[in-house]
């Protein structure tokens, strides 16, 4: 596998400037999910991204005087679902209330988990086998939205601020790592990783871009070889996987300087600007509120059973990671080939198809290059297998197999029906010969630049006679054929 | 006229639903500048609900079985379109846009919504006085208070501005202003009446309950509001109110605990007057006479409830009362920043006591103190608990004085927040332990005031109160209190 080192390696050099050798960085992760339920954590209100403002909204969401909160029985089903999941214990649990006074708090407290949350203690393997730790994954409602109007955006300079509260009450679960990522590149495999786990279970749609998944991270350094967990730094606003990378790289390099300077970092939320590149302080925890949470009066706790717990398990998909493990143990492809079959969904064909005995790493890579579209359904295991086999036996050149492939996806039906269709017919090799041997007599010059030139030279007239050749045979002719017999006549 | 016979007479057409309001709306017009029972009086409601019944009757449909009932709502409940205030500025012009499922129910059961009632400032006060729209008085004596926090719904029956009302009670705040208006009021268990539209103060003390001019209309009127509710998480499932049916059961073999430290006995709370106590004494002479077995007992920890519910009670308060920030409804004082503009309206709109109980709260919960306050009263509350789960084993209900005192005259507490709070003494560990408890009136004190005797009972018995008041009520009524 010298080979997908190597690339993960490439890979490093271009997307990690890594940091300086003496430091280490220490990286927790807390992500908010929204979960995909019907309705909201506490009100019949549709639970919906984007419609009018103020449009979902009743008195229990808008927090209004004498109105009450009633659990709702999916989104505790979700979360429960998320926790195990992550290998998580469910505990009994009650929620409770973390006061302090934003216009978006509807109550101006949140009814979220605090001491006693329903996930405790889970892990997360990333597709590299790093393992990240989980403290908890709590239920919690989310806050309505904020836009300020002037004074730059900022809460205190506005001229007024308008408030949106379709979001309030939508049912978040929050998932908290431990600070045990010691790469970006590991940060961003988590996410993912998390990700791929909610699509699975089908727990949210898990959209960063539209706020249905939001990382905020906690960053901090250390001497290299130290086991400190120095002073961190909360980073919000982060919106993409790439952000993400950006955000904490900019955050452990601004530590490093402050350190390497004798100064030292504050603990404090910082604000991480895109566009800028760079993270901007937000409110300082020194002086942070003081939540006084208790016990949330208006619900009762929430005690799942052993049985409710075992279904749960019962019911649970079989998650990406395994899913991977499965398809690894069949090919030899890359961890990204892998990762990108099962995170489009389409491991169970490729399993088929394998089954149904075509190559394994030729119908993954297939899937991965070929069919990045949305719908699939006209591709049955069985035509995928037949197309594989017509490629790998040389029947059918690779474009020729791609598209056909083309084909059974708009449309379906048998792959050698459509390869004859199309008129792909495996040319025979002799054939082949007799064009390769008559373009040689045309071209004397590019013959003998291709015989006796420089490498350039070489693959240059390599490319001349193979796109002659193709030209010939409108595309039919197979590409590595071509090529042996260049080699083969040259020698 | 009891609740009752005006729900008959109406059903049978021998009287119109509107004539009765009339009746009622014409002692309001009569003493309620007096008497300030009222935040709103909505007679175009009431007038509208009475015509309704009386078309209904003239048709032949059937009726709800308090059809044409003349009813005060607290001013504390949400009335869908109607202004509800809790008789506190920051709420001022407030419209519901939705009715309290106790609302709801009465309505459907065809009572007559007379008015909204005054009450102290969300709830919090022993005395009326600490409304933002001036004092309640008492209808018997117009120099001295009406109790509270539901003053306004226990005098506007006294003054019989109304057959029937619902108050809340947090900690003793229908049972009190019962007392010292000479009426009956009871507080159910806990998760026996929806809270669904009860604006809040304590949420985990909170419950409506009944007032009325004797224990059978309480009854009628209990059993017509509760029930389980599923907007309410905390109301209780499959409960089903069987109080009318009580009633009649006596008192025969029924075994009765007199608190001693609530009731004058060993190691006694302080500050019980001694009429009062001799209204307890005679009050246990006419359960003895009617049957009962009645003994004294103790409940060491009922004298620590007072202290923990005024930790719990101003915690839970704190938060639920977070939200009158100006920023969505009711008052506004703008400001250049939201943080300020939060503040000038909260200044400008909380009265004194409300502000000391967010205090308070706020205090109790912090971090540093949560565990020597808040944690302290969690604990003296599960104490609480098997102190009265124990004495309940051999006990089918227990019996103290309502209050300490009878109604006090204006000014007399409000200068000093301790011996206000002392008020509830009694009444407070009920709502700790989430069980039911009745004030019945029994006999006066010195002052020719009425008295209130309280009885309690475990969770869920709710109807053992108004059988024991039921008895009680009979023997005042035979003259055995003076």
């Amino acid at each position: 596998m010298t080979g997908a080192a190597e690339k993960g390696a490439a890979e490093k050099m271009v997307h990690e400037p890594t940091l300086p050798d003496e430091w280490e960085l220490v990286v927790g992760l807390e992500v908010h999910v929204e979960l995909a339920t019907q309705t909201k954590l506490f009100c019949g209100c549709a639970n919906e991204f984007s419609t009018e403002p103020n449009t979902n909204v009743c008195p229990t969401c808008l927090g209004l005087p004498g109105s009450l909160p009633v659990m709702n029985a999916k989104a505790v089903e979700f979360a429960m679902t998320l926790g195990r999941a992550l290998g998580c214990e469910v505990h009994p649990s009650v929620m409770a209330r973390k006061n302090y006074f934003y216009p978006d708090m509807a109550k101006d407290f949140q009814t979220t988990q605090y001491d006693q949350p329903t996930n405790v203690d889970g892990q997360l393997v990333l597709a590299d086998g790093a393992v990240v730790g989980i403290e908890r994954a709590h239920i919690e409602e989310d806050a309505g939205k904020t836009t300020h109007v002037g004074g730059g955006g900022r809460i205190n300079d506005a001229t007024f601020s308008l408030v949106d509260y379709n979001r309030a009450g939508v049912p978040l679960v929050e998932v908290v790592s431990r600070p045990d990522i010691r790469t970006v590149e590991h940060a961003k495999a988590y996410v993912s990783e998390l990700r791929d786990i909610l699509l699975a279970t089908e727990v949210s749609d898990a959209k960063m871009e539209e706020g249905s998944m939001r990382v905020d991270a906690n960053v901090s350094v250390r001497p290299m070889g130290s086991d400190e967990l120095r002073t961190r730094c909360e980073l919000k606003n982060i919106n993409s996987v790439r952000s993400l990378g950006r955000a904490i790289e900019y955050e452990a390099r601004r530590h490093i300087d402050l350190y390497t300077n004798g100064e030292a970092p504050r603990q404090e939320t910082r604000h991480w600007d895109e566009e800028g590149g760079r993270s901007t302080r937000g409110r300082s925890k020194e002086d942070a509120d003081d939540y006084r949470y208790f016990q949330e009066p208006d619900l009762v706790p929430l005690a799942p059973s052993a049985e409710d717990v075992a279904a749960i398990d019962a019911a649970m998909p079989v998650l990406p990671a395994a899913r991977r493990a499965r398809l690894g143990e069949l090919s030899t492809v890359s961890a990204d080939v892998l990762s990108t079959v099962v995170e489009r969904g389409q491991d169970t064909l490729a399993l088929d198809a394998i089954g149904a005995g075509a190559d394994a790493d030729k119908v993954l890579t297939r899937l991965q290059n070929d069919v990045a579209v949305d719908d699939w359904s006209n591709l049955t295991p069985s035509a995928l297998a037949a197309l594989v086999t017509l490629e790998t036996s040389g029947d059918l050149t690779a474009t020729q197999a791609k598209q056909v492939l083309a084909d059974l996806i708009e449309s379906g039906g048998d792959p050698a029906a459509i390869a004859a269709d199309r008129g792909f017919e495996a040319m025979e090799s002799n054939e082949l010969e007799d064009l390769v041997d008559q373009l040689i007599a045309d071209n004397p010059d590019e013959w003998a630049r291709f015989t006796s030139g420089d490498d350039g030279d070489r693959k240059k007239m390599q490319g001349f006679f193979t796109g002659q050749i193709m030209k010939a045979t409108k595309g039919q002719a197979d590409g590595r054929a071509i090529a042996q017999l260049l080699v083969a006549k040259s020698s | 006229m009891s609740a009752r016979s005006i729900a008959a007479d109406v059903a049978s057409g021998a009287r119109t639903a509107v004539s009765v309001l009339d009746e009622h709306l014409a002692r309001v017009a009569a003493r309620e500048s007096e008497l300030n029972a009222f935040n709103l009086v909505t007679e175009d409601t009431a007038r509208a609900q009475a015509e309704a019944v009386d078309a209904a009757v003239a048709a032949g449909t059937t009726v709800g079985p308090l059809a044409g009932v003349p009813l005060a709502l607290k001013d504390n409940m949400c009335t869908r379109g109607i202004p509800t205030t809790c008789s506190s500025r920051i709420l001022e012009g407030w419209r519901p846009p939705y009715d309290a499922t106790v609302v709801s129910r009465l309505a459907d059961a065809g009572a007559v919504f007379v008015g909204k009632t005054n009450l102290d400032e969300f709830a919090m006060g022993s005395s009326t006085e600490n409304s933002a729209f001036g004092p309640t008085r008492n209808p018997l004596d117009t120099g001295r208070v009406p109790g509270g926090s539901s003053g306004g719904s226990a005098a506007a029956v006294a003054a019989d501005f109304a057959s029937l009302a619902i108050g809340s009670d947090t900690g003793g705040s229908i049972r009190q202003p019962a007392a010292f208006c000479g009426i009956v009021g009871m507080k159910p268990t806990y998760g026996a009446v929806s809270r669904y539209g009860l604006i809040a103060f304590g949420s985990s003390l909170d419950q409506f309950g009944p007032f009325a001019k004797n224990v059978a209309d309480a009854a009628a009127l209990f059993d017509t509001i509760a029930g389980h509710d599923p907007l309410d998480s905390t109301s209780i499932a499959d409960y089903t109110p069987n109080a009318v049916d009580h009633l009649d059961r006596g008192v025969e073999g029924l075994r009765v605990g007199v608190v001693r430290e609530l009731a004058g006995g060993e190691g006694s709370v302080e500050g019980l007057s001694p009429d009062v106590l001799a209204s307890t004494s005679e009050a246990i002479d006419a359960l003895t006479a009617a049957g009962a077995h009645v003994e004294e007992v103790s409940v060491p920890s009922a004298t620590l409830g007072l202290s923990a519910y005024y930790i719990v009670a101003p915690a839970e308060a704190s938060s639920n009362l977070a939200r009158y920030d100006g920023v969505r409804y009711g008052l506004r004082v703008d400001a250049a920043t939201t943080g300020e503009m939060n503040t000038a309206t909260r200044t400008a709109g909380f009265g004194a006591e409300v502000k000391r109980r967010i205090m308070l709260g706020t205090y109790a919960l912090s971090a540093g103190y949560y565990d020597a306050f808040y944690g302290k009263a969690l604990k003296v509350r599960t104490m609480m608990l098997r102190d009265f789960a124990s004495v309940y084993e051999n006990f089918d209900v227990l019996l103290t004085p309502t209050a300490p005192t009878t109604a006090f005259p204006f000014g007399e507490r409000s200068a000093d927040p301790m011996t206000m709070y002392v008020n509830d003494v009694c009444t407070i560990p009920s709502n700790l332990t989430g069980h039911p408890g009745i004030s019945v009136p029994f006999g006066v004190g010195d002052d020719g005031l009425p008295v209130g005797v309280q009885v309690l009972a475990p969770a869920l018995q709710d109807g053992l109160t108004f059988q024991v008041g039921a008895v009680l009520e009979a023997a005042a009524n035979a003259g055995g209190a003076s």
